[in-house]
């Protein structure tokens, strides 16, 4: 483990229904260090989700203070924000969410379109990433000839294929069955323990958080261990 | 620890970039619901295709003769009204003003062809055949023989090739009329058949064949004349004007191609009907091509919301929105308009129309229009989801489809 990669302090998220405000994160605060694999676990409407977006910086805390790799998330406008996610951050969500039209090389090609990468080079680094979740043999495939476990292993592809320091997870194994589950837990374990990748995992299945290596969990809004 | 070989050269981005590594994706977005973007393209298509018919017609109908020979030409005709005849002897004034080169009766028979059930496509006019050639030195195909022979037979005419060839009449045919404007029936023979006039359609036969047939009243319908000079024509009307102002048969001169332009003035209405009918389709096009495109979007909502997660900008979704409704709608246009183009430029209008429309061009301004138009559909078809996509953020676009 090195430094510690994200700072949360005195962290909150408050969403205004009406003229009801319900808080979702209650001053949190937590430090994730580098190469950790961190499990965060609750009941529904428990904050985790948030705590995740506000992490990834798809989402804004009321108060409170999220530094990742020492920036504060908040305080980026929106066009900084769109280009710190794309370096600095991989995502893999529960639905997968791969586009249906493009093939899996397509797939984990797109976040490099967005950066100075040629044809060739941008070809190597998404063959490296999709060797490294084992779907080499894939490429051409479009998400609905892959299996559930095969499209989650697509999207990992794509979160790392801009080798970001961190890969948020939200409840990557929800849809898969318990082998799927297995090999994508396992390619996430991989990243954290043998290239360093931050990752952070919402889930609510013991036996998944089980594959992190710390598990922190979240009820009403609150740490509570 | 585990080697990625992953390495990110972090630069700056630029649109030119992003657009060159886009096409394939918009192409395939576009395609996605492959009978959506059919129906899309054709519906683009077809209301292009009926805007750009709409505008050839109306060309058509109110567009004059436009060469030089029009502004040469000049139209005398009674002041009170084109119905009204002018007497004969007017003749020797006109003939005696200076600045005119050639003058003759053009008097509009408006007779029923016996081919013909209840409408003549083609005007019958009766002139002297021996001083309207230099007002028809334009006529080709009439051999020197063929006119001395129209000159030298009363009961002759030459006739245009458009008329000879839908009729499939030639030389040495003979043509009935029934009056419909002067009490007589007439039969032609035809001594000559021309072409390259402004209008191939018309038949000229004798003044004086039509004066025996009606009992020689003394009056011709207009006088055609041909001024010496452009810079002559305007002396020429002002001073065949005064010639005759306060006589019993006051007269009204002007230029061939104004005289066809107060003719265009009764079209007004319809040129406002296909202005109106023009605009409501533009309108259509516009509601069908947003509703589409708006539909297209919101299925995608939750796509768009991960390619903002992973840091595609507003502008770069701008841009793939833009981009996919745009080419729908000038894919639409190059069918619609495209088409209309070709099609009019390989078929045989006149033979369809019966006549009534001559050339049916579609000119580069119409396509122009056409492709104006697809280019502001296409912004107007993808403003509405641009507002939605910008106004929704990354967690609300996972939401909306969770």
């Amino acid at each position: 483990m090195s430094a510690n990669i994200v700072t949360i302090r005195n962290l909150s998220k408050i969403y205004q229904q009406g003229d009801i405000n319900v808080t979702a994160l209650d001053n949190i605060s937590l430090d994730i260090a580098g190469g950790e694999f961190l499990s965060l676990m609750g009941p529904s409407g428990s904050g985790k989700s948030t705590l995740l977006h506000i992490i990834a910086g798809i989402d804004r805390p009321t108060n409170g203070e999220c530094r990742v790799q020492d920036i504060d998330v908040a305080k980026l406008n929106e066009s900084q924000l769109a280009d710190w996610r794309n370096q600095n951050v991989g995502f893999v969500f529960q639905t997968f969410n791969l586009i249906p039209v493009l093939t899996a090389y397509e797939n984990v090609e797109l976040p490099l379109l967005l950066t100075r990468m040629n044809r060739a080079e941008r070809r190597k680094q998404v063959e490296t990433a999709l060797e490294i979740v084992g779907l080499a043999d894939r490429a051409k495939h479009l998400p609905k000839q892959l299996s559930g476990g095969q499209e989650q292993r697509v999207a990992i592809a794509r979160a790392l294929v801009t080798d970001p320091a961190l890969v948020v997870a939200d409840e990557p194994t929800g849809n898969l069955d318990s082998h799927s589950a297995q090999e994508v837990l396992g390619v996430l374990r991989t990243l954290s323990r043998d290239a360093g990748k931050t990752v952070i995992m919402v889930t609510h299945d013991p036996k998944a958080a089980a594959f992190g290596s710390r598990q922190i969990h979240l009820e009403k809004g609150e740490l509570t261990k | 620890m585990l080697e990625l070989g992953i390495s990110l050269e972090l630069g700056c981005w630029s649109l030119e970039l992003f657009l060159m590594n886009l096409p394939s994706f918009i192409l395939k977005n576009a395609l996605r619901n492959k009978r959506r973007a059919l129906l899309s393209v054709l519906s683009v298509a077809m209301s292009l295709f009926l805007l750009v018919t709409l505008q050839v017609a109306l060309r058509e109908l109110t567009n004059p003769i436009n060469d030089e020979g029009s502004s040469l030409r000049i139209i005398v005709r009674n002041k009170v009204s084109l119905a009204q005849p002018l007497p004969a002897r007017q003749f020797q004034t006109l003939d005696r003003i200076p600045g005119i080169v050639a003058v003759t009766p053009f008097s509009f028979y408006g007779g029923l062809y016996k081919g013909d059930e209840k409408f003549t496509s083609f005007a019958q006019f009766a002139v002297d055949p021996e001083r309207s050639l230099p007002l028809i030195c334009d006529a080709k195909g009439v051999t020197k023989d063929q006119l001395d022979a129209w000159i030298a037979d009363r009961t002759s005419c030459i006739l245009g090739k458009m008329t000879a060839d839908r009729y499939g009449l030639k030389v040495g045919d003979r043509m009935q009329f029934t009056g419909q404007i002067y009490p007589c029936d007439l039969e032609l023979k035809i001594a000559g058949i021309y072409y390259g006039t402004a209008d191939d359609r018309n038949l000229m036969f004798h003044q004086k064949y039509l004066d025996e047939a009606v009992g020689n009243p003394g009056t011709v319908g207009t006088w055609w004349l041909l001024a010496a000079s452009i810079a002559e024509a305007p002396l020429v009307t002002d001073r065949i004007n005064k010639a005759f102002a306060n006589t019993s048969a006051e007269v009204r001169a002007e230029s061939e191609r104004a005289f066809v332009l107060g003719f265009v003035s009764m079209w007004a209405n319809i040129k406002t009907l296909i202005g109106g009918i023009s605009i409501v389709v533009v309108f259509a096009l516009i509601l069908v091509t947003v509703s589409t495109m708006s539909m297209a979007i919101r299925e995608r909502f939750r796509e768009l919301a991960i390619l903002k997660a992973i840091g595609f900008k507003r502008r770069e979704l701008f841009v793939l929105i833009l981009a996919e409704s745009f080419g729908l709608a000038m894919f639409g246009a190059l069918i619609g308009a495209g088409g209309a183009w070709a099609l009019f430029n390989n078929i045989n209008i006149q033979k369809m129309t019966n006549g009534m429309f001559l050339m049916f061009e579609v000119t580069p301004q119409m396509l122009g229009m056409a492709f104006a138009v697809a280019a502001l559909l296409g912004l107007l078809s993808a403003l509405l989801p641009m507002i939605n996509v910008a106004r929704t953020s990354v967690v609300q676009g996972l939401k909306t489809l969770d």
